[in-house]
């Protein structure tokens, strides 16, 4: 095909994401002079009913914003809350979040993976239909989610929207004969997440290179999970970390016409986060098991500074992921001792607390201002899809610039390479839609579009 | 021919109709009895109606889904609510009872950008509904047994009992009796398994008021437990807000 001067390239409704999206691609004479994703998804206002409600209550409440990652909810909001009030948890609750977590992990990556991203690598429109041609693969991912999801129906009580959750830890913690029968299954899933590597590292990738800041908590000993320090990997390799209080000093939001969820800035450039970011940022401190899996996948040797950012490896990256989670899974169940009580004591204190986690998907800030009578004045999400919205962008314009430029595809085919790099992202548009924090100074970020989509 | 299922969102947390991708077990026989004609979240295949049966996740919120709906509705000879959101509104249906004005500037820097309706409402209240399948999120339990009727062209079993029934069935400790905790096991549909009080802890009404509720005898309850107006007010308004209220006559 040649020159067809301008064309538009609009794509309605974006399968194989969680929520509800569009692209919309402008290329006039083989430039691409625009590219956008468009979260279309309807505004759900958690963060106005938010205020007046019991600070006792978000972490049941922010689990309704994503039925995918209900527990980084739950954490984000139960440690910025924890913050405001002074509370640290007892270690052993500590280790018992992080069980909860990895079982929230294991299935939200064994859903991208499986029924999300590896259908793409392999041309079928599904999972059900590559189900046709890999049957047993298709079997061990529904297998491997279902270890995770076991984990948060034990651990928390149901798969979506879990109920043991509360401030200062857990409504009942398990005995220890309970967490018992999960150690066989998990035993299996570590085969099987093995196995996932193996699989995904033999898949066919395309050339691809992000050159976004990489933003992940750090915790000094640990792949972090349930906290840690806001890190940042530059693209020169610098390395800088900000404390989780000064959040949004660093990632300001933005709100663009188009999207109905906010795009962010790390002090005023594009940046990612999630699984290409943790790894970047603590690979050296994955477990040795998930470290080998890393090499195996063709990842490289993190301890020697291997980074990835070819965002179309990130399947790999979260297949070593599911190895760490289930190792770790199994590592807190051996060790396991029921805290003495399942929950510390969290009294109200007028202030402000902050709090991040790493969801599936990247770092999930909240804020919570608690008034005198221990009710919500003010509360703030930063969800990582609308921090990844303007690096998806960037890869959309960079990919789709570079196939015009060499072979100028044809709608479908430049269609189906827009949806790839988005889906690269796993992005979590229910999530991501909602929210801003109308403290926040937008100077510097860009101004806003002029027309609506 | 297989029958054609659908899977449609609206305003939601995509938790409901994860639940049919979390029937792990189930989900490759499944696709094996119907045929998958849409279903964003799971496959790239669209394919037009009609559809044999749709299910809906989410409420409308929007005039653009107020309008979706009844397409979806034209195009599905069977069309079942999925969830809190699709059968009550769901949390976002606590804009009802505020400004939605104020809430658009509370979260948006561009207001003038968020088209949104003041309310949030069920799909029952724009279309005919042919089952609501009750839950914040629903069980999936409960969706294999109403997927598995309306394959069979049978009525779905599912009573609408109030979880108390499913405490006694589990054998657990009344909350409310042993420990004085605030609990809307009483008036809440069953659904879940009581999966609260099994983890020691009140109901907070996930699945919607049961059949042949009396909710105006709990209030008194709810107060002796420790609850004040507001903390009461509270309980009943999370994720079934407007159908709580409807069951206390306002």
């Amino acid at each position: 095909m040649t020159h067809r001067g301008s064309r538009v390239l609009h794509v309605g409704s974006l399968s194989r994401v969680e929520g509800e999206g569009a692209l919309r691609l402008h290329v006039h004479d083989r430039t691409v002079t625009e590219a956008r994703l468009e979260i279309y998804e309807p505004p759900r206002f958690f963060e106005a009913f938010l205020r007046g409600r019991s600070y006792t209550e978000p972490p049941d409440i922010t689990a309704r914003v994503c039925g995918i990652c209900p527990v980084a909810y739950q954490m984000s909001a139960c440690a910025a809350i924890e913050d405001a009030c002074g509370v640290e948890v007892d270690p052993a609750i500590r280790d018992l979040r992080r069980l909860l977590y990895c079982g929230e992990w294991i299935e939200s990556q064994a859903l991208h993976i499986y029924l999300l991203h590896a259908p793409d690598f392999l041309g079928h429109p599904s999972a059900i239909d590559l189900a046709r041609t890999h049957r047993a693969e298709v079997e061990r991912g529904l297998r491997l989610k279902k270890a995770g999801n076991d984990i948060m129906e034990l651990v928390g009580g149901r798969a979506v929207h879990p109920i043991n959750v509360r401030l200062g830890g857990f409504h009942r913690a398990p005995a220890r004969t309970e967490l018992r029968p999960l150690r066989e299954e998990l035993q299996r899933a570590l085969d099987d997440a093995w196995e996932t590597v193996r699989w995904v590292a033999g898949f066919d990738f395309p050339e691809a290179r992000t050159d976004a800041d990489l933003l992940a908590l750090a915790e000094a000993d640990t792949y972090a999970i349930e906290g840690g320090t806001p890190t940042v990997l530059r693209a020169d390799g610098s390395r800088g970390s900000f404390p989780v209080g000064q959040f949004t000093d660093h990632v300001s939001e933005t709100h663009v016409a188009h999207s109905t969820a906010l795009h962010s800035r790390l002090d005023g450039r594009l940046h990612l986060t999630g699984s290409l970011a943790r790894f970047a940022v603590s690979g050296s401190l994955l477990s040795p098991v998930a470290l080998e899996a890393a090499v195996a996948a063709g990842l490289g040797d993190p301890r020697e500074g291997a980074v990835c950012r070819n965002p179309f490896r990130s399947i790999l990256v979260r297949a070593v992921e599911v190895v760490y989670a289930v190792g770790e899974a199994l590592r807190i169940i051996d060790g396991y001792e029921p805290p003495a009580s399942p929950y510390t004591e969290v009294p109200p204190v007028a202030g402000v607390g902050h709090g991040a986690t790493e969801a599936p998907r990247g770092v999930l800030y909240h804020r919570y201002e608690i008034d005198a009578d221990g009710l919500v004045a003010d509360a703030t999400m930063v969800p990582p899809t609308a921090q990844n919205q303007g690096a998806i962008e960037d890869d959309l314009r960079r990919m789709a610039q570079a196939a015009i430029g060499e072979r100028d595809p044809d709608d479908d085919e430049l269609t189906a390479l827009c949806e790839r790099a988005i889906r690269n992202h796993d992005p979590c548009i229910s999530c991501s839609t909602h929210f801003l924090d109308l403290t926040v100074v937008r100077t510097s970020g860009p101004t806003t579009g002029g027309h609506r989509a | 021919m297989a029958p054609k299922l659908a899977v449609f969102k609206l305003a939601s947390c995509d938790g409901c109709q994860l639940t049919l991708l979390d029937c792990e077990d189930e989900l490759l026989a499944l696709a094996g009895e119907v045929e998958i004609a849409h279903f964003l979240e799971a496959t790239s295949t669209v394919q037009p109606g009609p559809y044999d049966l749709s299910l809906v996740e989410g409420s409308v919120t929007t005039p653009s889904d107020a309008e979706r709906i009844r397409q979806i509705r034209a195009a599905s000879r069977h069309l079942v609510t999925i969830g809190a959101c699709a059968t009550a509104g769901g949390i976002q249906a606590l804009r009802n009872f505020a400004d939605v004005d104020e809430y658009r500037r509370t979260v948006y820097a561009h207001p003038e950008y968020i088209e949104t309706l003041a309310t949030s409402t069920p799909v029952s209240a724009h279309v005919d509904v042919d089952f609501e399948l009750r839950g914040c999120p629903i069980d999936r339990r409960q969706l294999i047994e109403v997927l598995t009727a309306f394959l069979a062209g049978r009525k779905p079993d599912i009573p609408d009992h109030s979880v108390c029934f499913e405490c006694k069935r589990r054998g657990t400790v009344c909350v409310t009796v042993a420990h004085g905790t605030p609990c809307l096991g009483p008036v809440t549909h069953a659904g879940c398994g009581a999966l609260c009080p099994a983890y020691h802890r009140g109901c907070f009404g996930c699945f919607g008021p049961s059949g042949s509720v009396n909710l105006p005898a709990l209030i008194p309850v709810l107060r002796r437990d420790g609850m004040d107006d507001d903390a009461v007010e509270r309980f009943l308004h999370t994720f079934n807000a407007p159908a709580f209220e409807k069951e206390m006559g306002k």
